[in-house]
């Protein structure tokens, strides 16, 4: 009696196993085809050459010396951090700014909502396109606001001095909206009794946002701030629709990204584009260390 | 008092539909573009609304590039992805948050260890697996690497544990198979993570840029975010064909948001909730 039971104990712990693995079999099968050998091959032919035939010869470290050496490398580096560094915080700020005022007692706010959110859900390649256009330094709708307060018109994305800040406002204008929404259902889960208690003490709007909003808020904030440094480094659609290869300014915009895709599929420098996403990885990496050494500092848990 | 409030009320509404001009002004631009005529998009001072409504630009996208083809292309990877996603991620998070098995949370942590890895990583090998089996510049390169979610089985697997072990421990006595659990018990539960996976998944495949870029660069295979790249080279100042190429690539996600407002919103705002 007490054997069948063992033994029917023991076939369903085998048939529960077995379909255990077999629910994930065609995800694991996918993502070791597709991810995790892959991680592995670009680990490897950054340390080769790939050639244009895609037959891939040792090359030791070559390809990072290379990077060392490469100026128009450094300079998509530098471009990238100017990017990230100016669009974050930046974004960080007004997405801040629109939750905190959508979080007040007014009418309308399902409405400001959807259409702040607009950007986030449209395609960047479409949206770039029609930056371009207003940006266009002769028949621009930029240009003719600039001609119509009496200042003299400019080329906006030709100029190396302002393509890329052109190109962080629409970075910038892309994301805020998704952001503002993740930031404002935290700030809807902060209770009403502090503020109330805030309120008794004479603690005026703006004291309560930074003594209050923003410490309880600290855990959202810093998923934003993580969120969106990782998409920053990453940015890639809006440069290559906004500014060509036969643009002026197209070395002071281009970034790893842009470096890395045409290194890879334009020139057929592959492992060369292998070192260099593997550059972006470790900075990556190396930022989102140093962001969550430093949340000990200011995200409170409670 | 209670005047000092309605004056910031107002002040706050002021600065949020000066948020909403430059929010949507893009959009209208891009849309008044494509419905005026070659000329009067270069008229100076540029016209605000067209003269004449014309919808010229949009035949002269429609005939410039296969852009029914694309269409269809854009269309078709978007909903095998989709259908994909939710099946291969369904079935495995299900599997990692309630069957118990060996080796099961290292393996999740391979998984969840692809989430962490920036895209451009896997690109070139992906590349080259396609190519190897000779499947550039054909459908499938459009979606295959897509189908394996790691988002989307970390999102999914979110929902499953959210649901009390009491539920499957009757079905079980009752000698249930999982998959028939999966089915009947647990997909009517995580309805609300599905449309989730559903509207992340549609959102990202229809508007994903560089992948297919990079595989399918013939214009009768490609989609419809890097045939704008193409009709930007080709229609170089031809900016209401442009814009309505816009338009046109937009206007399906806008309208898929707009119905499922609700769900989009509350699905992002979910991400930033821990748990």
């Amino acid at each position: 009696m007490q054997g069948t039971t063992k033994k029917k104990i023991a076939k369903r712990q085998w048939k529960e196993w077995g379909e255990g693995y077999l629910f994930i079999t065609p995800l694991l099968l996918g993502i070791f085809i597709f991810y995790i050998f892959p991680f592995i091959q670009n680990f490897w032919f950054s340390f080769n050459e790939v050639n244009k035939f895609n037959v891939a010869t040792f090359y030791g470290l070559n390809n990072y010396i290379e990077m060392f050496k490469d100026k128009e490398l450094w300079r998509a580096l530098g471009n990238t951090l100017l990017y990230v560094g100016i669009t974050v915080p930046l974004g960080l700020a007004l997405s801040l700014f629109v939750a905190a005022l959508l979080n007040t007692k007014i009418r309308g706010t399902s409405f400001y909502r959807t259409i702040y959110f607009l950007p986030s859900v449209t395609m960047s390649a479409a949206v770039a396109m029609v930056w371009r256009w207003i940006y266009n330094e002769q028949y621009g709708l930029l240009n003719a606001a600039v001609k119509a307060l009496g200042l003299s018109p400019h080329g906006w994305i030709t100029d190396p001095k302002t393509a890329l800040f052109m190109v962080m406002i629409v970075g910038i204008w892309g994301t805020v909206g998704y952001n503002m929404i993740i930031l404002l259902a935290g700030m809807q889960g902060i209770s009403r009794s502090y503020y109330e208690a805030a309120a008794v003490d004479g603690a005026s709007g703006i004291r309560q946002f930074f003594k209050i909003t923003v410490p309880m808020l600290s855990p959202t904030i810093f998923f934003v701030l993580i969120t969106s440094v990782i998409s920053g480094f990453q940015v890639f659609d809006t440069i290559y629709m906004m500014v060509g290869k036969a643009n002026t300014a197209y070395r002071s915009t281009q970034t790893l990204v842009m470096i890395f895709y045409r290194n890879a599929f334009d020139y057929g420098h592959k492992g060369y584009a292998a070192a260099i996403s593997i550059l972006i990885f470790s900075i990556i990496m190396l930022v989102t260390v140093i962001q969550m050494i430093g949340q000990r500092k200011w995200v409170n848990y409670d | 008092m209670k005047r000092t409030s309605s004056y910031k009320k107002l002040l706050t509404h002021l600065i949020l539909i000066a948020g909403i001009g430059i929010t949507a002004l893009p959009f209208l631009w891009m849309l008044c573009t494509s419905f005026k005529t070659k000329g009067e998009s270069m008229a100076i001072p540029p016209t605000i609304l067209p003269e004449r409504f014309v919808t010229e630009a949009y035949y002269n996208v429609l005939t410039a590039l296969p852009f029914g083809r694309i269409y269809m292309n854009t269309i078709f990877s978007t909903v095998i992805t989709v259908a994909g996603q939710v099946m291969i991620c369904t079935l495995a998070a299900y599997s990692f948050a309630r069957i118990r098995f060996p080796g099961r949370d290292i393996l999740f942590l391979v998984v969840l260890s692809v989430l962490m890895v920036p895209g451009q990583i896997f690109l070139v090998p992906q590349y080259l697996i396609i190519q190897k089996v000779g499947l550039l510049d054909t459908m499938p390169a459009l979606f295959l690497p897509n189908l394996f979610s790691a988002f989307g089985t970390f999102m999914m697997r979110q929902f499953f544990l959210s649901l009390p072990d009491e539920l499957e421990e009757a079905a079980i006595l009752d000698g249930c198979g999982r998959f028939q659990i999966l089915i009947k018990i647990m997909m009517p539960l995580v309805k609300s993570g599905v449309v989730a996976l559903v509207i992340f998944t549609a959102k990202f495949a229809w508007n994903d840029f560089m992948w297919p870029l990079i595989v399918n660069t013939s214009t009768t295979k490609m989609t419809l975010a890097p045939a704008l790249s193409t009709l930007q080279g080709q229609h170089l100042n031809d900016y209401p064909a442009q814009m309505a190429g816009a338009v046109l690539a937009v206007i399906p996600m806008i309208v898929l948001f707009f119905v499922f407002q609700k769900q989009f919103i509350e699905g992002v705002a979910h991400t930033g909730v821990k748990g």
